[in-house]
């Protein structure tokens, strides 16, 4: 059997998680998605160097695994912002008006769907149903869902996570 | 290993966790977590420790108890009532109701219901096996392995069990076509995806009773000849990925999953694969490909996956709340199962019911009830002194059905006759605040977003398809558009690839055949009657504009 050497990227320990994540799959390509979410569960974003150091290490075409990272919504290509705010757009909740709050927040913070505040403190996302519709309208900021949110009480978290230095 | 041992071993579990003379059970589901259910359980193991009566009342985190609008949700024992709106504060009156004689319940909201998908829901702690086991689990498991797989496959097939994750095949057919393809390697994958938005079932089922869904599984896994499976869930639910794997070791643990099950030769592993954010990754051939770490494009059927799925292999795939049914038809036998529901929907279908109405919540009703009962009786009819306006079945694949068809049964064929879907069991109820060409226009603008891009017609035609409802939600659609609408939808439904494309069309087929009138008052009358879409006139040229 062929033993195969890793070339980490950098002697960052974070490589270590993703190395380990292919080991477990035996290096098969079939694991390029589940790298991906270690990818970004760990760096937060998918960035040239992590792709291709994926792409290498699973033997699998660079071009291939940027069509992976940009076919699914979930994988971001940039960084994000030190704050996200995820406003659900799933039937529940549009009809119970997050796209009003949505429309809100990118007036009130010059925001534009998947873009970051100048301050890089605030990120606007969108998530097609996050299957609290029993509580809609909801959002998800910091990773917490919030049910049964108003657009004013949405704007004043999101303005305090603006102003956060 | 016999059934008694396996219940033996989950009555020690159960010992080592001194449990009270009474249980109160606090969901610990998404929906009342995010509304600080754990809060409540704290306050309450806090208040039991300084009372000092933890052999009378204990505290017991459980999965969905349906009203996710009135949480957080208490409820004390089995099948009493169910405290909502529970704050911290509310501690000592609960344990006091705990301790004294626990009311039953007399809210239709649950008493019109009937519960066998989710009937531990709310009442194991999904987080341990014994709790499951102590509630009849895996004994189906356990005494499927004493049949033939031919004799398994015939009792679903009695049962007329159909597949729950949205086109409702009939899961003994499905699971005949894979047993029929020989001595060889197969798979058994579950659809976790839940790609439909408003749709949260399968994810309470995962959150509230996973094991149910793993021996589901494991049972079908047995009858066509698998051993080994996988779980493709949404990235987007955490909570439920978190209780599967747990569930996954536990049951290796107690050798109700792994090699030799039971002491048998039957041997099965499931794992996870988590998906990424692609609404047509629900598709079964595209989940395939997503799970073989590709992009998640469909691809022509036949084949089948029931002859050429995973790798290549004869692979089985259910959705989650399909395998959710398994256990208890092997348990109390097919038949007893087909006397439940209608003539061609048998059993039970479990919904979320969303938008606007008064009990937002998780619900699992007898097929064949009519839409009225769910939404008046069970659901609570709409909020604020509103009027009704339609409810939407199946998500981006169904329709809206108006007010004059509400006392039709819910199966799949009135369903289906009627312009919608049964689909996976979204229901969303709109008042007369919701503007059709709107939501016709929401959904395509959904279908062009998670359209792969494979195939023109749906590439393309849900574009065009959008660009014209846009037009008209801004009043400056054309009669012709209406017209040209109609084409369109015939040919994307007619020529797409996969099942995206081909039901794509049925949001705004369906709300051109109830409320054409509404389009009508768009295009002619440059007017929203919901006043949801905003025109202004052009002082000078009289055209009509938005208004951004
Ligand atoms: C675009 C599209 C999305 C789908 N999404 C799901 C889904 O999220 N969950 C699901 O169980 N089935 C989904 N399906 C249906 C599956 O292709 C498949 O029919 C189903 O998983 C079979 O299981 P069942 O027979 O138990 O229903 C989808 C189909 C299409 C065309
Ligand atoms: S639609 Fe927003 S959580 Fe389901």
């Amino acid at each position: 059997m062929l033993i195969k050497k890793i070339i980490l990227p950098s002697d960052d320990n974070r490589w270590k998680l993703i190395n380990a994540t292919m080991k477990r799959h035996g290096y098969q390509p079939n694991s390029l998605i589940e790298t991906l979410h270690t990818v970004q569960e760990t760096f937060g974003y998918l960035d040239e160097i992590s792709l291709k150091f994926v792409a290498l290490t699973l033997k699998v075409p660079l071009s291939s695994v940027y069509g992976v990272a940009t076919f699914y919504n979930f994988f971001n290509l940039k960084p994000q912002g030190k704050h996200t705010c995820v406003v659900c757009l799933g039937t529940a909740c549009y009809i119970k008006g997050t796209n009003v709050i949505a429309e809100e927040i990118k007036k009130e913070f010059k925001l534009s769907m998947g873009k970051t505040t100048e301050s890089g403190n605030l990120s606007l996302l969108s998530a097609r149903c996050l299957g609290a519709c029993g509580i809609a309208p909801a959002i998800v900021i910091d990773g917490e869902v919030h049910g049964n949110v108003s657009v004013e009480k949405t704007l004043e978290v999101l303005r305090r996570h603006e102003n956060d230095n | 290993m016999i059934i008694e041992e396996l219940i033996e071993y989950a009555q020690k579990l159960h010992l080592r966790e001194k449990t009270g003379k009474h249980e109160v059970k606090v969901c610990s589901a998404a929906g009342c977590l995010s509304l600080k259910s754990e809060a409540v359980a704290d306050e309450l193991r806090k208040k039991i420790a300084e009372l000092g009566i933890e052999e009378e009342v204990s505290v017991k985190p459980v999965g969905c108890l349906g009203l996710c609008s009135k949480g957080p949700l208490v409820t004390i024992d089995s099948g009493n009532r169910v405290y909502q709106n529970v704050k911290p504060e509310d501690a000592n009156l609960i344990i006091e109701k705990a301790k004294t004689d626990p009311q039953s319940e007399t809210d239709k909201f649950f008493t019109r219901q009937q519960k066998i998908v989710l009937e531990n829901s709310g009442q194991v702690d999904p987080e341990k096996i014994h709790d499951y086991i102590l509630r009849d689990g895996y004994k189906a498991l356990h005494d499927v392995l004493e049949m033939t797989p031919q004799e398994v496959i015939d009792e679903v097939t009695i049962s007329g069990l159909r597949g729950r994750g949205g086109a409702g095949y009939p899961t003994g057919l499905k699971w005949n076509t894979v047993a029929k393809t020989g001595n060889i390697k197969k798979y058994v994958i579950c659809n976790a995806d839940e790609g439909d938005p408003g749709a949260f079932m399968d994810r309470s089922l995962l959150e509230g009773d996973p094991h149910r869904v793993l021996e589901g599984m494991a049972i079908a896994a047995y009858a066509v000849g698998a051993d080994e499976g996988y779980v493709y869930c949404r990235a987007e639910y955490p909570l439920a990925i978190k209780r599967l794997k747990n569930a996954v070791k536990q049951a290796e643990r107690a050798g109700v999953l792994g090699k030799n099950i039971f002491g048998t030769t039957f041997s099965f592993t499931v794992d996870l694969r988590i998906g990424a954010g692609a609404f047509v990754c629900g598709e079964e051939t595209a989940l395939i490909a997503s799970i073989e770490g590709k992009r998640g494009q469909p691809r022509p059927r036949p084949p089948y996956p029931a002859e050429v799925g995973l790798w290549g292999s004869p692979t089985l795939i259910n959705n989650v709340e399909t395998y959710g049914n398994i256990a208890p038809i092997l348990r109390n036998g097919g038949e007893w199962y087909a006397a439940i529901g209608t003539e061609k929907s048998k059993g039970t279908k479990v919904f979320a019911l969303a938008g606007k109405i008064v009990n937002t919540g998780l619900i699992e009703i007898p097929m064949g009830i009519s839409l009225r009962e769910v939404i008046y009786d069970i659901g609570g009819g709409i909020p604020d002194g509103k009027k009704f306006k339609a409810v939407q079945t199946g998500g981006p694949s169904g329709g809206c059905i108006p007010e004059q068809f509400l006392d039709k049964p819910v199966d799949y064929e009135s369903l289906s006759e009627l312009g919608s879907i049964m689909g996976s069991g979204g229901m969303i109820i709109m008042d007369e605040t919701s503007c059709m060409v709107d939501v016709a226009k929401y959904f395509l603008d959904f279908t062009k977003d998670e359209s792969c891009g494979k195939c023109v017609p749906c590439r393309v035609g849900t574009v065009q398809l959008y660009n014209i409802l846009d037009r008209i939600t801004k009043g400056t659609g054309t009669m012709e558009d209406l017209d040209e609408l109609d084409d369109l939808c015939d040919l994307v439904k007619n020529t797409s690839l996969c099942g995206l494309g081909q039901a794509a069309p049925n949001p705004v087929l369906s709300t051109i055949q109830y409320f054409r009138d509404e389009y009508i008052a768009h295009i002619v009358d440059k007017k929203c009657p919901a006043g949801v879409c905003k025109f202004h006139t052009h002082a000078e040229t009289g055209k009509s504009e938005v208004i951004i």
